[in-house]
Formats: C-alpha cells, structure tokens, sequence
C-alpha cells in the first residue's frame, strides 16, 4: 500500500473533471545506485478510474511516466456528490484504491 | 538433431535471451497489461505491438506540451483526439529506451483529452497514437530537453 493519493474531481456544464496525484517511485529499471547496482524497475502499470461506479478510464503506463504521476481527464455526465474512486496496480503488484466527491 | 530438440533450443534461447534482458520479473498476471508493447524498443515494434502499422497523419490529434521542457524528469504533456469513437490514446517518445509511456482506453463518456507527466531522457519526438473507430491516427511533436530525466 502506497501512499493515498490526491484526488480532485469537479463537475461543471455536465463535464466532470478529474485530476489525480498519485504517491510512487515510479522506478524505471534504467538507474543505477551508488555502489553501480541497478535498481530495479518499480512502477504503477495500471490504472482505473471509475465514476459513480461506472469505469470511465483504463490506463497502461510504462516506466516512462514520471515519479508521483498525475493524471487528469474529464467525463461527460456526472454531478455534485457522484463518487469517484481511482485504482492503481504497481509491477510489484501492490495496489491502492482513493476515493473522493465530485464538488 | 531432431525438430523436436531444435524447437526446444530455440525456446531456451529465446528465454534466455528474455532473462537476460531483464524481461522475465515476477509479477502479478495482469489483464490489460501489453508487455509486448510497453517492452518494445523501436517505434515500428511498438506501432506493431498495438497493430496500428502506419498510422496516418492526423490535425484531429494534438499533442499540448511546451517546446522546450528544462526537466526531462516530469515533462506536461496532453494529448487530444477531436476524432470521433476515440477508444483509445497512447503517448509514445522516440528516444526513451521503452518508447510507449503510456495507453490510455477511453470510455464512451470520456471525452478523449488525457494529461500527463512523462520521463524524458533526451530531445526527442513524442507522438500521440490515437485508434477512433478502429483506425489508427498519430502526430508528432519534438520537445527538446534540457536536463534528462534518466540516470539521475
């Protein structure tokens, strides 16, 4: 369980924006440590974000996305008080659910 | 030697060829996951890996990012699909050692416009691939980069 994350999400002319900050290494496999030890990769390599129950976005990411990834995208429909909830599966395969309101 | 033997030769190099690379590393089956495409070192094997071959030139698609990023390490970019039926959106970059940086599959009532934060290890070309209605549709963009965001 990493750390939670941030999440924003607000509905406007029925668009619901939804931002998200997430905590983690995103540890691409490329570095090395002091002593020359490669570092193994470590990152969140899916995500899943769903409004009101309704799964609206499914990413694949790559090591490429940068150290605590932020993720923003918007939704038609939705409204004051719909819950959104955001899932991310590291390569570990750790997880973590947030959940936040729409405002 | 027998074509059953041979087969098997070619297995075990091949794994062995995967292991090498650093490839085979434990890890929870996942669904949507495409290992092949997010392992893929060449553009053409990417493109391959999602079956888009030539994608064609698109203005529908659009790539939102400043020309010249100062930190290679967390670089803004939003890729934006004005095609209809966009299913999906991936952000690719030319000179990364694993181009594709990330897919995303849109919902019908997502409208197809992602943010995100992408490494960057030199100056390079990032290309938005975008599939509307079973069609696949790219442009490029190249963001020079000041300061890498690899092996830091």
């Amino acid at each position: 369980m990493g750390n939670p994350m941030k999440i924003r999400a607000s509905a406007k002319d029925g668009v619901t924006e939804i931002k998200v900050l997430m905590s983690h290494e995103m540890e691409t496999g490329q570095r090395k440590d002091a002593s020359g030890t490669v570092i193994p990769a470590w990152f969140i390599n899916e995500v899943t974000a769903k409004l009101d129950g309704k799964t609206v976005m499914q990413a694949q990411w790559g090591p490429s996305i940068s150290k605590n990834p932020y993720l923003a995208f918007k939704v038609k429909g939705g409204k004051a008080g719909d819950k959104v909830s955001v899932t991310w599966v590291d390569s570990k395969g750790d997880t973590r659910t947030d959940e936040a309101t729409v405002t | 030697m027998t074509q059953a033997a041979m087969e098997r030769r070619q297995v075990l190099t091949f794994l062995g060829a995967l292991a090498a690379a650093g490839f085979v590393v434990p890890r929870v089956a996942l669904a949507n996951w495409d290992k092949t495409a997010f392992d893929a070192k060449t553009m053409d094997d990417a493109l391959k890996a999602f079956g888009a071959g030539a994608p064609a030139d698109s203005g529908d698609v659009q790539i939102i990012a400043s020309d010249i990023a100062e930190n290679g390490a967390v670089v803004p970019v939003q890729a934006v699909s004005k095609l209809p039926k966009t299913e999906r959106i991936a952000i690719l970059v030319e000179k990364n050692p694993n181009m594709l940086a990330a897919a995303f599959d849109i919902g019908p009532d997502t409208i197809p416009e992602v943010t995100a934060r992408i490494k960057m290890g030199q100056t390079s070309n990032v290309m938005v691939l975008v599939k509307a209605d079973g069609k696949f549709y790219a442009t490029a963009k190249e963001i020079k980069v000041t300061l890498g965001g690899c092996g830091g």
